[in-house]
């Protein structure tokens, strides 16, 4: 697949190329000085780049076709995945992925929305966007977990429900809305990572639990940039002031008390290093995981519940 | 056919007013039927013809459904805050403010306790001429008061829902506002109190995807437009016109997500009915 270049990347890739050419040529010149030099102004340059993304930025870096998906940490942090699939009512959604698999102590139920890498695995997977069956095959992996009494942990990665006639007729409303209702009662601690995009109901659906997660360059809204733009703004041209308007990013959602913690990923996005990013995150869900080894589900229930009862804002 | 006759192939506009207008005399949008505004509202906002539900908001709901002065509000004087300082092409704000001078409401949606012959009823109703009947932190926080207050008076809930959805202005504030509500209604269940969900027109988004869908009972008014994503953003998706009467109360009857449909008129008699068998 060719490289994916997003605009704000190209004068560090020009830089690094520079670096790699005077490279070749160090056998014959003496040029050792220089390059490190270089070296140091590309480390600056990410640096500069990367400490003021723009949300709109971090918006394309959460769609980065590179990135790690859901797939992708299965391989690369789990063990003995034992994949589960329908919902035992009307098919088995393929923009979510569950079953069961082993993070070195732990063993859990793992939840995950699903894009694909190309075209031909995107219509395969549907963009990442779950119809109404594949929230009911979530739950019914939920529920076999409670049943297990194992946790889970959710993987949220869609540019949201499929706006479908099909869906519609299925009822992808009621689907998400008994998602929301059942997982802030089940008897198993959640975990839930935004590992790229969280847009709105679609995402919600996998999201209600303990604790929240985002990956640093990740995006959870109620809307995209792109249709608040044309609603609010009457046309597309908008989405990067919506997406400062919106207020997406992991940073703002964690000061908005919305979230928990963010994972931070590699320098450049979490595409430039997938192995570092799986690491990180395995560190990461192990430390979450372990707070609720031998907890008491009474009492995370009750604090799941009181947390997002008090997201909100008004005047009385 | 010339080419300047050609329309886009399977893809047509719609859109249609169903405001009540201001005068005396209101023309039906449905059958175009000219209805004294008395008489209008003696037909409960039906048209007195063809039947068509012109769209209401609170004040007339709650006319319709309560005993004669029965009906208490509470958290009238709740209004939004501005969590994400939010300006689009104005500032949310400003929105605000002139929505509530415009409608005389606080938010998209009162919420109270009164009788329906005779019977408590912890109640919540939305209002569609708030920005769009639009679901942000107040809306959310009065619907779980309403909830509440179910629980603790153990009497029966109905929530009446008329929304576009989440409220943007309020990002993820409003998309927390389904967790947060439908939390709520899972204590409910578990409390074993009575839920009835009204639907009008129109229902979508984010109110349809937690409270509205969760009802025991789940009552739409004939022909609301009831679902998750908007008609126009299903056309653009599949990219061909949608099925006559697609997205109407009785699609969502024949596909088993709404128990029945009733004339408004009926409305009060048929929840008390229901509320008969649950209590």
């Amino acid at each position: 697949m060719a490289k994916y270049i997003l605009d704000f990347e190209k004068p560090i890739l020009e830089l690094e190329n520079k670096v790699a050419e005077m490279k070749k040529l160090e056998d014959n010149l003496d040029i050792r000085d220089e390059i490190s030099n270089l070296e140091e102004k590309v480390i600056q340059l990410k640096k500069s780049i990367y400490d003021n993304l723009t949300r709109w930025q971090r918006v394309q870096l959460a769609r980065h076709p590179e990135r790690p998906y859901t797939l992708d940490y299965i391989f690369m942090m789990t063990d003995d995945f034992v994949e589960l699939h329908g919902d035992r009512q009307f098919g088995d959604d393929k923009a979510v992925i569950g079953g069961f698999c082993t993070i070195d102590e732990h063993k859990i139920m793992l939840i995950g929305q699903q894009k694909g890498r190309d075209t031909k695995q995107n219509v395969y997977r549907n963009f990442g966007m779950m119809n109404p069956e594949g929230y009911r095959k979530a739950l019914r992996l939920m529920k076999l977990a409670e049943k297990y009494n194992k946790p889970i942990v959710t993987f949220i990665d869609t540019p949201g429900a499929y706006p479908g006639l099909e869906a519609e007729q299925r009822g992808q409303a009621e689907a998400i809305a008994r998602n929301l209702m059942e997982m802030s009662r089940l008897k198993v601690p959640i975990i839930v990572v935004i590992i790229g995009e969280g847009d709105s109901g679609g995402a919600l659906g996998m999201g209600v639990g303990d604790r929240i997660l985002m990956l640093q360059n990740t995006w959870y809204s109620v809307i995209s940039p792109e249709s608040c733009s044309s609603i609010l703004w009457r046309s597309w041209e908008y989405k990067e002031q919506a997406a400062e308007a919106l207020k997406l990013s992991a940073p703002d959602l964690l000061e908005q008390g919305i979230i928990d913690r963010i994972v931070p990923e590699p320098l450049g996005g979490a595409h430039k290093d997938h192995k570092l990013m799986a690491a990180i995150l395995k560190t990461v869900l192990k430390e979450e995981l372990a707070l609720f080894v031998k907890a008491d589900p009474k009492k995370f229930l009750e604090k799941r519940i009181k947390k997002f009862g008090k997201m909100g804002m008004f005047i009385e | 056919m010339a080419w300047f006759k050609r329309s886009k192939q399977n893809i047509s506009a719609e859109s249609r007013k169903r405001e009540i207008p201001d005068g005396q005399w209101v023309k039906c949008a449905e059958c175009g039927e000219i209805i004294h505004i008395k008489q209008l509202e003696l037909n409960m906002w039906t048209c007195i013809k063809c039947d068509f539900h012109f769209r209401v908001g609170s004040r007339e709901y709650i006319s319709i459904l309560f005993d004669e002065g029965t009906f208490n509000e509470f958290d009238a004087g709740m209004k939004s805050g501005d969590p994400l300082e939010f300006t689009d092409t104005k500032k949310y704000t400003n929105r605000i403010n002139s929505t509530m001078r415009d409608t005389g409401l606080s938010d998209a949606a009162v919420r109270g306790i009164g009788k329906i012959e005779g019977r408590d009823v912890s109640f919540a109703c939305m209002d569609f001429k708030f920005i769009g009947g639009s679901m942000g932190s107040v809306v959310g926080e009065k619907i779980s008061r309403a909830i509440d207050a179910a629980i603790e008076k153990k009497i029966p809930l109905i929530i009446i829902s008329s929304s576009g959805g989440a409220r943007m202005m309020e990002g993820a504030f409003s998309l927390m506002q389904m967790a947060k509500t439908s939390a709520r209604l899972a204590k409910l269940n578990e409390e074993k109190i009575p839920y009835i969900s009204i639907l009008t027109d129109p229902t979508t988004g984010g109110t349809t995807a937690s409270y509205a869908m969760l009802g025991d009972i789940i009552i739409a008014e004939p022909k609301a437009l009831i679902g998750f994503a908007g008609p126009r953003v299903i056309k653009q998706t599949i990219g061909r016109d949608l099925p006559e009467g697609f997205q109407r109360s009785e699609f969502l009857q024949e596909n088993g997500f709404v128990d029945f449909i009733a004339h408004r008129k009926n409305l009060k008699a048929q929840i008390a009915k229901v509320l008969d068998y649950a209590l």
